[in-house]
Order: structure tokens, then C-alpha cells, then sequence
């Protein structure tokens, strides 16, 4: 008891209060936006490591993913087909993978194809995937609009605040909405897929030895075209799931996925661009930085500290508005210091 | 045929399309499409600095534009001493505190090692975070409040509009100075993506920190260098004049202001235009296109290939930052909120690309004729798809979308039209010598 009230003056339960705060407005939210953005990011890295060069379309692939998958959902939703408490979008999700990975197939043919056999230097390539980003976000506009849809449906809380507040008899309610714990989980699945396939598949296997030297690969027989185009498939698969958690998580907007590629590359980069891990790794540092440093810990130092001492503001490092400086930041601190990444990148 | 006579054909054709905007619709809104041609041809010419000399890819042209723009409203919108006495001293104060404690934290960096070195830096810069917080917010709040509605900011200085051009030059040559000495050096694409986000974070505090230029509120009403079109209605000798040429005087006069605008524009532009010929011809233009064509060379002959960059790409940035500063002067207004990305910086490069790259002239070419383009396909495709609408049932769901979708084919034919210059025609309309 003695103990209790040294370590948080307003007893055990403020702590625990504090501790659930924490959890829904910080560990939670940040570990859902950490996933998808480590999904982008490992997208961006992979065809990075095959294809040597960061592609801008990134964001607009993941968009055009949401979008195909946000009709095939309402199409699903008018005929009243659904999952039960788990969302319809997750029914149109192979759809949306399947029309996202023949786009970018289509595209290699038709343009990256070319430059590819050139061998033309990488910064036309950025150029190119620019002008792809173009076509792909009027795709986008023209297929579903400019506007904001929200097309999450079933249960919305795995736990619920109130009924955890009832259970407990804490003061706050810890709530886990279900698309945060759908995105965990199906980032999990998708990661664990991913490492299997490029480790232990003859495929994974050529697309690795693709990446650490293209010379060497096409020398023992890997034949590169079906590498670039595995390669897409992946990405595409990814970028659909990313795409598409982010917008259940939040909501579909084509904008905000375009503004998604700065935290994406600061991923990659700062994990070290062309390592998947790294990817994995970055996209968490990303995101828990930027929910920590625009919370506002206002409410959980209220708890943990004496009233005497209780913050008059809101504690908020950052406002809101400028979560893109913090990726932006890690990246400039890394650039600076460890251009490599943290961990060695460069080849998957 | 010889480039010379390329030239000039490509560009008596697109003077025919502005020819035939003014006749067949308005001289006002061909006099509208060229000014911003204009202004964007003078970005085009800081990008095609960074990437036709130097193969600096730069995609965070809306934030050296954007902040050129601030230029305007700190220079010539009127001093507001009593909102300045309210929070100013306690702002620079902030921002002294902010310097002061980077300044401290580097030169710890530069005498200190292993662990007390990261102690040390990060005690410097939390203290000075908490420091320009504790000064900064009661300012910033304070000076918010004061007249809200209708200012709110720290007000400008007062001054003819024209001075503002060249601050918003040194304001965006400031801010390539800081990211080009971070990011230049290193791989290609990481410039590219440090640019994206200064470029986006930059636009971010433009619309967010009221105190400076009101944010998303918008400054309006900034002085204008040339006549107003209420005066010149007013003028009876206007009036006189422009019915003697048989015009209405309310149009005469709007198209008087634009012809100033244009002149201006024009001047200022024929002056880059000028400069930047004689730079390409000199000694130093001869480097730069040494370094590009080979870096490795270039270095071999004992020059330093990261300071040169570093030279374009302020040099460049600041070309963005002049435009965004005229751009502003022509609204007469500063709305944070219209910097979108997809416009002022991938256009430019679009117009860079197709004009040309590393050819002046072909920058300025591909301004006048994307912007015109950017403008026109939207009616365009409007009537393209009313016209293949044309056979389908009215108020059918489909019809309705395809026709709200008119808007979203700009972005679409830009991108094809880039994919194709790139893949066919990849030197663009006026190659490179």
C-alpha cells in the first residue's frame, strides 16, 4: 500500500487509469497506424530492391486498391451479403488486390518496360513513376470522387469502454475498435506470409538473389521478367491491404493517401530503403513518434501526478497539424547521421 | 528544319492559341491564362535550373512558392504597431531561444563524444524546446486575439509591393539552403523526398500559424503595383478612351490591368530568361553540365559537386519563391489553402519536361502551353462527355458520375501526356543543344 502511494500519489488506481489512457489514445492508435504504414513501406522498399527505384505512385496504388475494393463492397452490401461483426470491405478485399495487381502489371508492360530494358538512369524512373501517379490518382478520382467515404460496417469495438468501465471499475474505458485489431492481425498474417515466401520459396529465393546482384541472378538462370513481375504482385497485394486498413482505420480520402507517402518513404528509408525489416521497423518508429509527440498528455499526467502539480495545459508537443514535420524530422536525423538507415538496407 | 526556326514556330503557335482564346472567347481570359503562364514559366525556370543543369530533383516547389508568397504580406500589408506591440518582442525573443539552443546544441556536437555528447544535445534542445514554448505560445495567443476577424497577425512593414518580389526570392533560398545542406550529397532520390516534405510542411505552416499571415483566413486586399479597375472606371479620361476604341469600360479596364501585369511579367521574365542564357554559355554553365553528364569526372577535375549543387539548387528555389511572391501580387491576395501539390509543383515539372529539359526557352515554351492546356481540358472533356453522354437516358445515376467526373480528367491527360513525352519524345518540344 506504502509502495502504491510512493509510486503514483493518487493511489493504484490513478496509475491504472493513467495506464488505459495511455493505451487508447497512444499504444493502440499508433500500433494500427504503425502496421500500415510498415505495409506501404515494405511495398515501397521491395520494388526498390527489384526495380531500383522509389516509386511516387505508391500512395495512389494503395488509393486505387481502396477504391475498387470500396465498390466491390457497397456492390456486396447492396446484395446484403456481409461477415457478421467483421467488416464487408475484408469480402472485396481479393477483388481489390486482384484489380490492383493486373494495374500494375499493365503498367510495367506499358511503360516501365521500356525504361527497364534501357536500363535508363534511376531518377528517370522516379520521373516516370510520377507521370503513373498522375494517371492513377484521375483513375482514382474518376472512379469513386474527391470526397471522404467511410465504408466500415459491422461491430465497431472489440472491447468497449463502457464495458470495460463496468467490468474494472475504472474510471476510464479502454475501447480496441475492431479495424485497429483487424489491422494487427492482418498485418501479422501478411508479414509472416511474406518473410515464408521470400525465404523459403524458390521464387522468394530469386527475387533475393535478384536484388543483391542482378548480374550473378541472371547468370545462374533467374529469369528477370518473372522476378519484376512477382515482384509487382507483391507490392500491389501489400499496398491494397495497406490502403485499405488505413481507410476502415480512419477513412478514404484520395488526398490523404497521396500525403501518406512521406511517412511511408521516411519508413523505408529510415529502416533502410530495400530491407524489409527495416520497412517494418521504420513504420512503427514513424507512427508511434507521431501519435506520441501530437498527443495531448494532458488527462494521463493528470492522473499520475498530485493535483498541486496537474497541468494547466494540454501538454501537446505538437499540434496535430504538423504530424508530417515528425516523420520529416526522423527522416533529416537519420539522413544526417545514418543515411543507410538503422538497419543496413540497400538489398532484400 | 533548324532549332531556331523550331523555336519560333512552336511559339507563334502558341501564340495563335492565345490569339484564338481572345478571339473566339475573351481577350480577359487569354489575358487571364497568360499571366499565370507567365509566373509559372518562371518556376519552370528554377526547376529546369535544379534539373536540366544540375538533375537536382526538387518535388517541393509549392513550399519555396508558397513561401515566396508570405513575402507579400510582410512587406506591404499595412504595420499594425499595436498587435506588433502585443506579441512581437516576445516572438523574436521565441525564436532567439530556438537558435540559440540549436546553435548550443551543435557546437556541443562538434566538442563531445559518445554518450554525454547525446546528453548533452538533447538536454540543449529540450530546454530550448520548453523555452520557445513558454515564450511562444502567450504570444502567438495574445496576437491572435486582437482583431480577428479582420487581422490577428503581426501585420507588414508597409512597403511598395514590387520589394516584396526579390524578399520572397531570399525567403525560399533560405529554406533550400537549410534542406540542400541535409540532403545534397546523398542519393538522388533522398533529395527528392526531403524536398516532398519541406515542401508539404512548409504549406502546413502557412495555413496553421494565424499570428504570421492569418492561415487559412486568407490576407486579402494586398496593394497592387498597378492601377485599380474602380479608378480607372472612374477616370473620365479611361472612359473616353475606351469607348473611343469602342470598348465597354468596365472590360477595357480589366484588360488594361492584366496588359500591366503581363508587361511586368514579361520583363522580369526576359530578364531570367537573359541570365540564365548567359550563365548556360559561360564557364560555369559548362561546369554544371560537366558535373551532370559525369559526376565522377567532374570530381576528378577537382570540382566540388555537392557546393555546386548546392548553388542550383538555391539559385532554383529562389526562382520559385520570386514567382510565388508575383503570384500573390496578382490575386492581390494570400490564401495558404490553394498550395496544392498536384499544381505547383507537379505541373511545373510536367512543363519542364515537355518544354525541354535543360532549355530555357523550351521551360518557358512548355509553361505557356500546359498552363493553357491546364485550363482548357477541364471545359474540354466536360464537352467530350456531354457529348458521348448524349445518347444515354437523363438522370441516370451513371450519366450524372461520368459528367461530375469531367473535373478529374485534367489530372488523367497530364499524366498521359507526361508518359508519352518521356517515352517518345524524351528531350522534349525544344531539345537541349
Amino acid at each position: 500500500m506504502r509502495l502504491q502511494t510512493i509510486c503514483c500519489p493518487g493511489g493504484c488506481m490513478d496509475f491504472l487509469n493513467a495506464l488505459v489512457t495511455l493505451l487508447n489514445f497512444v499504444l493502440v492508435p499508433a500500433t494500427a497506424y504503425g502496421a500500415q504504414l510498415a505495409l506501404g513501406a515494405l511495398g515501397v522498399t521491395l520494388i526498390y530492391g527489384i526495380l531500383r527505384f522509389s516509386n511516387f505512385a505508391h500512395g495512389d496504388t494503395m488509393a486505387f486498391g481502396t477504391a475498387i475494393t470500396i465498390l466491390f463492397t457497397w456492390w456486396l452490401q447492396s446484395g446484403g451479403i456481409g461477415l457478421g461483426p467483421l467488416p464487408t470491405a475484408l469480402l472485396a478485399l481479393p477483388v481489390g488486390v486482384l484489380a490492383t495487381a493486373l494495374l500494375l502489371l499493365a503498367t510495367d508492360r506499358v511503360v516501365y518496360r521500356f525504361y527497364r530494358r534501357q536500363r535508363a538512369n534511376p531518377v528517370i524512373l522516379v520521373i516516370v513513376s510520377m507521370g503513373v501517379m498522375f494517371v492513377m490518382n484521375g483513375l482514382t478520382r474518376f472512379v469513386i470522387g474527391v470526397g471522404e467515404i467511410s465504408f466500415t460496417d459491422g461491430e465497431r469495438f472489440l472491447v468497449d469502454a463502457k464495458a470495460f468501465r463496468d467490468a474494472t471499475g475504472l474510471a476510464e474505458g479502454l475501447s480496441i475498435r475492431m479495424t485497429q485489431a483487424l489491422t494487427i492481425v492482418i498485418a501479422v498474417i501478411a508479414v509472416t506470409a511474406l518473410f515464408w515466401f521470400l525465404n523459403r520459396t524458390r521464387a522468394g529465393k530469386s527475387m533475393r538473389a535478384f536484388s543483391d546482384n542482378e548480374d550473378l541472378a541472371l547468370l545462374s538462370g533467374i529469369n528477370p521478367e518473372r522476378v519484376v513481375a512477382i515482384t509487382w504482385i507483391i507490392a500491389g497485394t501489400l499496398a491494397t491491404l495497406a490502403g485499405v486498413l488505413y481507410g476502415l482505420d480512419k477513412s478514404f480520402k484520395v488526398f490523404n493517401y497521396y500525403q501518406l507517402l512521406l511517412p511511408i518513404f521516411a519508413a523505408a528509408i529510415v529502416g533502410g530503403i530495400g530491407n524489409p525489416l527495416g520497412a517494418i521497423a521504420g513504420g512503427f518508429l514513424i507512427a508511434y513518434s507521431e501519435v506520441a509527440l501530437t498527443y495531448a498528455f494532458k488527462k494521463v499526467l493528470g492522473y499520475l501526478l498530485p493535483d498541486s502539480l496537474a497541468p494547466d495545459g494540454l501538454v501537446q508537443l505538437l499540434s496535430t497539424d504538423y504530424k508530417l514535420a515528425v516523420s520529416f524530422s526522423i527522416l533529416v536525423i537519420v539522413l544526417l547521421f545514418k543515411p543507410t538507415g538503422i538497419l543496413k538496407g540497400k538489398t532484400i | 528544319m533548324t532549332r531556331n526556326l523550331r523555336g519560333i514556330l512552336l511559339f507563334g503557335a502558341v501564340a495563335l492559341l492565345f490569339v484564338i482564346e481572345g478571339q473566339t472567347v475573351s481577350w480577359n481570359s487569354a489575358l487571364g491564362i497568360l499571366n499565370v503562364g507567365l509566373i509559372s514559366a518562371i518556376v519552370a525556370l528554377g526547376v529546369n535550373l535544379q534539373w536540366g543543369y544540375g538533375g537536382l530533383f526538387n518535388i517541393g516547389v509549392v513550399g519555396f512558392f508558397a513561401l515566396g508568397g508570405l513575402a507579400p504580406v510582410l512587406i506591404s500589408s499595412p504595420p499594425q504597431p499595436e498587435i506588433w506591440a502585443a506579441g512581437g518582442p516576445r516572438l523574436i525573443a521565441a525564436f532567439a531561444v530556438a537558435i540559440l539552443a540549436t546553435a548550443v546544441a551543435v557546437y556541443a556536437y562538434g566538442r563531445t563524444r559518445g554518450r554525454l555528447r547525446v546528453a548533452l544535445i538533447l538536454l540543449f534542445l529540450v530546454l530550448g524546446f520548453f523555452g520557445y514554448r513558454a515564450l511562444f505560445d502567450p504570444a502567438a495567443g495574445a496576437i491572435e486575439q486582437i482583431n480577428s476577424s479582420t487581422a490577428g497577425n503581426i501585420g507588414g512593414l508597409g512597403l511598395p509591393v514590387l520589394l516584396a518580389w526579390p524578399v520572397g526570392a531570399v525567403f525560399a533560398a533560405a529554406a533550400a539552403w537549410a534542406i540542400g545542406k541535409i540532403a545534397l550529397g546523398l542519393r538522388s532520390d533522398y533529395l527528392a523526398i526531403a524536398t516532398l516534405g519541406i515542401g508539404e510542411i512548409i504549406v502546413a505552416v502557412l495555413k496553421n500559424e494565424d499570428w504570421l499571415a492569418r492561415g487559412v483566413k486568407n490576407v486579402i486586399g494586398l496593394p497592387r503595383p498597378v492601377p485599380y479597375e474602380v479608378d480607372l472606371q472612374a477616370s473620365p479620361a479611361f472612359v473616353a478612351r475606351a469607348t473611343g476604341w469602342g470598348l465597354d469600360p468596365v472590360t477595357a479596364s480589366s484588360i488594361l490591368v492584366k496588359l500591366c501585369y503581363a508587361g511586368l511579367f514579361l520583363a522580369v521574365l526576359l530578364v531570367l530568361v537573359w541570365l540564365a542564357e548567359l550563365a548556360l554559355k559561360s564557364p560555369w554553365g559548362r561546369m554544371m553540365r560537366g558535373i551532370r553528364d559525369n559526376e565522377t569526372a567532374a570530381e576528378a577535375m577537382g570540382k566540388d559537386v555537392t557546393r555546386r549543387h548546392l548553388q542550383l539548387f538555391i539559385l532554383g528555389s529562389a526562382l520559385c519563391g520570386l514567382a510565388g511572391a508575383m503570384m500573390v501580387t496578382l490575386d492581390g491576395q494570400f490564401t495558404p489553402g490553394t498550395y496544392n501539390p498536384l499544381r505547383f509543383t507537379y505541373v511545373i515539372w510536367l512543363m519542364v519536361i515537355i518544354g525541354g529539359s535543360g532549355n530555357n526557352w523550351g521551360a518557358v515554351l512548355g509553361s505557356l502551353l500546359i498552363w493553357y492546356l491546364w485550363v482548357k481540358v477541364e471545359p474540354w472533356g466536360h464537352d467530350i462527355l456531354a457529348f458521348a453522354t448524349s445518347g444515354m437516358a437523363d438522370g441516370s445515376a451513371f450519366k450524372q458520375h461520368l459528367l461530375d467526373s469531367a473535373a478529374h480528367m485534367r489530372l488523367m491527360t497530364m499524366g498521359v501526356i507526361l508518359l508519352l513525352v518521356l517515352r517518345f519524345s524524351p528531350r522534349g518540344l525544344l531539345p537541349e543543344k
